[in-house]
């Protein structure tokens, strides 16, 4: 399978198994569209005609192009075949071990936001505050199942996490004298709204979170129509300037900024450039997921408009990169060389097998966007996962089950997406949730699109006569 | 070849049997928390 694309002067053929990027000119683009489905001689004089003013075009010139296709063909860089099925079927199902933990730490918030999926934090239930105890089984029980893995991830979530900030600290101590143990390595991150971040928070979190992510929506009146204290207030003005002390103590690494653009914000690239122009390099802006008929609900309208805006958020961090001032945006950030393996690819984030969210009482749940729904809890930190037909399910669950992936050109770059996602848009965690499909592959052509722009800027700046 | 330029990028393949280690962060710990693998770091150094 191949995926064609022209975006932004580039001419881009993805081969979807091998994972392979060529960038071609339009006689090679032409031809490659019809390579598997017109003869030989069709293809030519197709081409001869569509060319005919350009004398450059020759019938020579065509056959040249089409042995060069044929040669990547063999090579298996073009037209490859999916061995990957196989794969699909076995990876999770080979061995349970869990590698990361998202702690529910404070089932609570000092904000009320009215967008938030875990319903201002408290997950359609009571408030809550998880004890060190509990907290203290829960690293236990991930290092007694985790097996082999040596690196592992507990993720300090909520609510607001600061709210219960004494046992994020005794937690994290625990974690660091276990791992040394137990010869594992501990990978600590942390989400928070910002409210509480101190100077004592940012010290602790600069030494011992490998990331934080700090919650901003954008320009003061996006953030503030949605994220409010609870006597209505907003609350940019209070934590824009933590933020920028926490970053400028971070070093300005190893954090993400993650904002949510709904309905109300689909002009979100100015969102984002908002954070870029204060200083904050590290982005990430994502798609409001809610319940339909929600007036915060992203439309199909809102479709045309958030494509250019993807595009054009591409095109401004080319600008931006060449001026020296560039920034990350957490979805265009492709390695192509260094990436994820195939079992990754096929296999997603791994929630519901080795990826648990705890609630605040030891309770285990497929991811945080699960918690609260009773018939999705898979047992608790005491006695295991019990649930093993729902971790069946989710170990089922991939690119190559759902039926809506296969033939989708972009499956090994989102692994099938997101299954609380598909659950929430479709009552299935094997659905698929269409609108999010339409934004992912949108933002993965134009993230390879990035990729192409700044390694042709990058050959030009060692050899600028070579072009 | 003249019209068509090939980006180096990591062989799928290959990593049938280099791949699979499982020591990359998972990747909804990294950032989004929604809508979640193509951005995520290989930690396998043999590959």
């Amino acid at each position: 399978m191949i995926h064609q694309y022209k975006l932004n002067g580039y001419n881009i053929v993805l081969d979807v198994f091998s994972g392979s990027i060529h960038i071609v000119d339009d006689v090679a683009y032409d031809l490659i569209a019809g390579y598997e489905t017109q003869s030989r001689e069709m293809l030519i004089t197709q081409t001869l005609e569509k060319y005919a003013e350009n004398s450059a075009i020759t019938r020579d010139e065509i056959e040249e192009c089409l042995a060069d296709i044929e040669t990547l063909k063999n090579e298996g860089k073009l037209f490859s075949e999916d061995a990957f099925a196989g794969i699909a079927k076995v990876y999770r199902k080979r061995n349970f071990a869990i590698k990361a933990l998202c702690l529910h730490v404070a089932h609570t918030c000092n904000l009320n936001c009215s967008y938030c999926f875990a319903s201002q934090g408290k997950y359609h239930g009571e408030r809550a505050i998880m004890s060190y105890e509990v907290g203290r089984r829960a690293i236990d029980f991930l290092i007694e199942n985790s097996a082999g893995h040596h690196n592992l991830d507990i993720d300090f979530f909520g609510g607001e996490p600061l709210m219960n900030w004494e046992v994020v600290k005794q937690l994290v101590a625990y974690g660091r004298e276990q791992e040394k143990l137990h010869d594992k390595r501990i990978r600590f991150t942390l989400t928070t709204n910002g409210v509480l971040l101190d100077d004592e928070v940012t010290e602790f979190c600069n030494r011992e979170m490998y990331n934080v992510v700090l919650s901003l929506d954008g320009r003061q009146d996006v953030h503030d129509r949605f994220r409010r204290d609870y006597a209505g207030n907003g609350s940019y003005q209070k934590v824009i300037e933590n933020f920028r002390r926490f970053v400028a103590g971070r070093g300005n690494r190893s954090y993400y900024m993650r904002g949510t653009y709904t309905h109300y914000n689909t002009d979100f690239l100015q969102d984002i450039l908002h954070m870029a122009n204060l200083g904050f390099t590290e982005l990430s802006m994502e798609p409001v997921v809610c319940a339909p008929g929600d007036p915060c609900e992203l439309t199909q309208q809102d479709l045309p408009v958030l494509f250019r805006q993807y595009e054009e958020l591409a095109c401004e961090m080319i600008r931006r990169e060449k001026e020296g001032r560039g920034f990350t945006f957490y979805h265009y950030m492709l390695d192509l060389t260094e990436g994820p393996c195939i079992y990754k690819r096929v296999s997603g984030c791994g929630s519901g097998t080795e990826y648990l969210a705890v609630t605040p009482w030891g309770d285990l749940y497929p991811c945080h966007q699960f918690v609260g729904d009773e018939d999705y809890k898979m047992g608790d930190i005491y006695t295991g996962v019990t649930n093993t037909a729902l971790r069946e399910k989710f170990a089922s669950t991939n690119a190559y089950t759902r039926p809506g992936c296969e033939t989708c050109w972009a499956k090994l770059y989102c692994a099938g997406g997101c299954a609380a996602n598909a659950y929430h848009a479709t009552g299935d965690i094997q659905g698929v949730y269409e609108y999010g499909c339409e934004l992912f592959r949108k933002r993965i052509e134009c993230a390879i699109m990035l990729k192409i722009a700044l390694m042709e800027e990058k050959t030009e700046q060692k050899d600028p006569g070579n072009n | 070849m003249k019209r068509i330029r090939t980006i180096e990028t990591r062989d799928l393949n290959k990593s049938v049997k280099t791949g699979g280690c499982g020591e990359c962060q998972t990747s909804c710990q990294s950032a989004c928390k929604t809508s979640c693998v193509a951005n995520q770091a290989c930690e396998n150094k043999n590959k």
